[in-house]
């Protein structure tokens, strides 16, 4: 409770946050942190990500694809003695050695499917195996927080709402793009109170007028005073690092937002993949700008922020026969923030021999991705195990070292 | 509930009035003569909105007429056989100037796809920009056929198909050479086949040069083949995975990683044929032996008997007349026209008739038309933003300069033509559209076509909210109707448009 005080007078002077204030939005207290999920849609090749260089096995089997070693010209960047993080990565270096990112490798989910639509589905509604779970688990994430639930608690970043925020508690969709916040018809006053009238019913469209409307007044005052600010000079950025800026602003001038996702496309490499330069880096390089810019710009909302970046799964352990990969099973996960204890690769590395892959064609799975998530509703989150249930029903619970992923 | 139960006895009535007790026990509305829809009671127009709404992107008022002079039977009939319906001459006049549109995909490649040394000269930074800036007209023809089309045509059955089929064999026009294919792709292997058996369209979607680039089988190639070298020096799953979970049999459709393998073997040698080919010049898409995997193989449990190209004609006949598929499509085709998690009884006639016909995609929509659970589903799908701009344009009877600004408000809403990245293509149900944002969004678009600001909807000319009314005036809530008696003249028309009832269809 008291963080929500807190909460209300930094929207009312963002930019007064004395060391007081900063020791309040530590999340030490009692109230749930914010947590941004992005979501890798398409399937990342994650041994491109976090790269076993020390297995040799992995230089056999990915000739043309793989990243040199740690110290090799355009080598991967050393993470620990076995793994590296891919050179496209680079931006993301400081929060590294800051030990605020951290990945959990072989990680993914429990059910074997190789559809990304099916796969996308189960990391959405958080329920492997099973597609009739209609609702988001980052909804029922909201639904279980304490207090009413505002429009702008959730932050869909695009033009629609994602299944991992969809359900019963509002979300407000923003694309975020750099006209997202240009005025429409329905923002002057005659239009606005018409349709206000048309549209005052309790059917899901009125519900999700009301949620636009309140959402809009909310939320485009503060993105258009970024943008003044951002115009001053240079053009704002593109793609996902002007999308990840402008959350970052929103998040710092509106800390009551809960939970935000985005999802990012371009990562099904079946041909052509690359390894320190080409597709793959291009988009990873995108990414990693986005992220370290989000971390730079929340500013003290950043300290009670943790960022968890997945995929729906993995691609296969061998380059197949164009330069790419398929699709595959175990994955990493991406977890960052200011409360994160990072500068870690967390989880079982299974190995990349033959009999050490799953069906002796992918990275192995040895951690269920929901445990990952599971440690950060317990303890960034502050869900109680009955909370936790009904967010991800039946899974296992996370494990000690995963525990160990959050400050607290 | 009661909105179900009341749809239900709306039609059972209207059938027993026009038609008598006889056609209610046959079943077999569609066969009925069409002389017996002249005369009677005139049709509610809740059911010719209906019908509208689904066999075509809404009514235009012209249109609402026309179901109520020649009555839904023959309607429906005319629909499922397009080739009767005469199309508007100024529809005909506009896609006659898109030139593209004309060309076939080697002629497309030499004028449009990326400039080639030629005896030596290479060709400059400057042109080959040039060059990309010129491809771009190739999606401007498309999109503008495509959006002219929705709007005016009278074969509006036919321009639903498009759409439906579109998505489901989608192509992304950022991959590869697809920014040049992708207009002949829905010219030559979507739009002749969508009324017609299911096995022509997959085989006419598998065998174009966009299909095969998109989901990289061009390059897939025989290990050890004399082809095998460089970057086609293997096996590439991605196209075999996705023609048997998406454009066959379905997530569920029993198939194994084992069979998505072979299949990919079966597919070696499906590819592009290089610009210089000397054999089959005037093709882009080609069978090419040197890069097949011709071992024998077992697919689904069958030991396929061709060798070669037909070997992978086999398979895909396999996939074409497979009962998976055959209740995929149904589920897909009554969720398209009918309810997001449609009737399961719906679903298992459509597949029924699906194998009965052959997969003919024409008796199936005639089956599904003839539905009870068709008539009793009014108002149950969400419009899509692509079916939400056409149907506002269409029921605001304005004319349509310039189809830039109903694109812009596409990309606006999610749903950019021709823009799906993913092999799935765009989602036709709620859950994937309703949203706070699309719902202000979809109201600006409304209000702005209403009151005629060119810039942002192309249309030239104020609606007129007396011709909303005639069309929809009987249909809409009371809530929207009292709504827009109490609002200002001058706004009626966008609400209306922006009103829940025209959110659904």
């Amino acid at each position: 409770m008291r963080r929500r005080d807190f909460v209300k007078g930094a929207a009312a002077a963002p930019f007064c946050l004395g060391p007081a204030a900063w020791a309040a939005t530590s999340n030490e207290g009692e109230g749930p942190g914010r947590l941004i999920v992005v979501l890798l849609r398409g399937a990342v090749d994650g041994l491109s990500i976090v790269i076993p260089y020390a297995d040799e096995a992995y230089y056999r089997e990915r000739q043309s694809i793989a990243i040199a070693p740690p110290g090799k010209a355009d080598g991967a960047l050393a993470l620990d003695g076995h793994f590296g993080l891919h050179p496209a990565l680079a931006s993301l270096m400081p929060l590294w050695t800051e030990r605020r990112l951290a990945f959990v490798h072989a990680a993914g989910s429990p059910d074997p499917t190789r559809s990304h639509f099916d796969a996308q589905l189960y990391i959405e509604n958080g329920t492997p195996g099973q597609g009739t779970t209609r609702d988001g688990w980052m909804n029922r994430l909201l639904l279980g927080l304490p207090g009413p639930r505002g429009a702008t608690d959730a932050i869909s970043i695009g033009p629609t709402v994602p299944r991992i925020l969809a359900g019963k508690a509002p979300v407000a969709t923003l694309p975020l793009g750099p006209n997202g916040a240009q005025p429409l018809p329905i923002d002057q006053p005659e239009i606005g109170s018409a349709f206000d009238r048309l549209y005052s019913g309790n059917d899901a469209l009125a519900k999700s007028y009301r949620e636009g409307r309140t959402a809009r007044a909310q939320l485009i005052g503060a993105l258009n005073k970024e943008r003044q600010i951002a115009d001053n000079g240079a053009p704002p950025p593109t793609g996902f690092p002007g999308q990840a800026t402008r959350l970052a602003s929103l998040i710092r001038r509106q800390p009551g937002i809960r939970v935000a996702a985005i999802g990012l496309g371009g990562w099904d490499t079946h041909i052509n993949q690359g390894n320190h330069k080409g597709q793959l880096a291009d988009h990873l390089r995108s990414l990693g700008e986005g992220l370290a810019a989000l971390a730079r710009g929340a500013g003290e909302a950043w300290h009670d922020t943790v960022i968890v970046v997945l995929s729906e799964f993995g691609r296969t352990f061998r380059e197949n026969g164009n330069l790419g990969t398929d699709h595959g099973h175990g994955n990493v996960i991406w977890v960052l923030g200011g409360a994160i204890n990072g500068g870690r690769v967390y989880g079982d590395w299974p190995g990349l021999s033959p009999v050490q892959l799953y069906q002796r064609r992918d990275l192995a799975v040895t951690t269920d991705f929901r445990t990952v998530l599971a440690a950060i509703l317990e303890r960034h989150m502050r869900l109680t195990d009955r909370q936790l249930e009904a967010v991800l029903p039946g899974a296992p619970p996370a494990s000690q070292e995963l525990a160990q992923m959050i400050l607290g | 509930m009661s909105r179900r139960a009341r749809g239900r006895s709306d039609f059972h009535q209207f059938v027993v009035r026009r038609f008598g007790g006889f056609a209610v026990a046959a079943g077999l509305l569609i066969a009925l003569p069409a002389v017996l829809a002249t005369g009677a009671e005139p049709i509610p127009d809740r059911l010719v909105v209906h019908l509208l709404n689904r066999l075509a992107f809404g009514p235009t008022l012209e249109e609402a007429r026309q179901v109520k002079t020649i009555g839904i039977e023959r309607y429906i009939a005319e629909e499922l056989d397009p080739d009767s319906i005469s199309e508007p001459i100024e529809l005909r006049w506009r896609v006659a100037q898109l030139d593209t549109l004309k060309l076939d995909p080697v002629q497309l490649r030499r004028l449009y796809g990326p400039l080639r040394s030629l005896r030596g000269f290479k060709p400059n930074p400057e042109l080959e920009k040039a060059q990309r800036e010129r491809v771009r007209i190739i999606l401007r023809d498309a999109g503008e056929a495509r959006i002219l089309r929705a709007v005016l045509s009278r074969r509006q059955l036919r321009e639903v198909m498009v759409d439906f089929w579109f998505n489901h064999f989608n192509v992304f026009s950022g991959k590869g050479l697809d920014d040049v294919w992708i207009g002949n792709y829905e010219e030559q292997a979507i739009r002749p086949f969508v009324l017609g058996h299911f096995r022509d369209l997959l085989f006419a979607a598998t065998k174009h040069p966009a299909m095969l680039v998109y989901l990289d089988n061009a390059l897939s190639t025989a290990p050890g083949s004399p082809a095998a070298r460089g970057r086609q020096k293997g096996l590439n799953e991605n196209f075999a995975r996705e023609v048997m979970e998406l454009h066959t049999l379905g997530a569920d459709g029993g198939y194994t990683q084992e069979d998505v393998v072979t299949l990919a073997r079966v597919l070696t040698g499906w590819g592009v044929n290089s610009p210089d080919a000397r054999v089959f010049p005037e093709h882009a898409a080609v069978f090419e032996g040197a890069r097949h995997d011709y071992t024998p193989k077992v697919f689904l449990g069958h030991p396929l008997q061709s060798r070669g190209k037909a070997e992978g004609e086999e398979a895909l006949d396999i996939l074409a007349h497979s009962p998976a598929t055959a209740r995929h499509i149904a589920f897909e085709l009554a969720q398209y026209f009918v309810a997001d998690e449609p009737p399961s009884g719906l679903v298992e006639r459509l597949a029924a008739r699906f194998l009965e016909t052959d997969g003919n995609i024409r008796e199936i929509l005639r089956t599904l038309f003839a539905s009870n659970e068709f008539w009793d589903s009014r108002g149950a799908k969400y419009k899509t933003p692509y079916q939400f701009v056409i149907s506002a344009v269409r029921a605001a009877g304005v004319s349509v300069p310039n189809v830039r600004p109903l694109l812009g408000a596409m990309d606006q809403l999610g749903m950019p033509l021709f823009g799906c990245l993913t092999p799935d293509g765009y989602k036709n149900t709620e859950d994937a559209w309703l949203g706070p944002d699309a719902t202000t969004r979809r109201i600006g678009f409304a209000t702005t076509l209403a009151r005629a600001n060119l810039a942002v909807t192309g249309a030239a000319q104020p609606v007129d909210a007396a011709r909303l009314e005639a069309i929809f005036g009987s249909t809409l809530s009371d809530a929207t109707r009292s709504a827009v008696k109490d609002s200002p003249k001058g706004l009626r028309a966008a609400l209306i448009l922006g009103s829940p009832d025209f959110m659904r269809r």
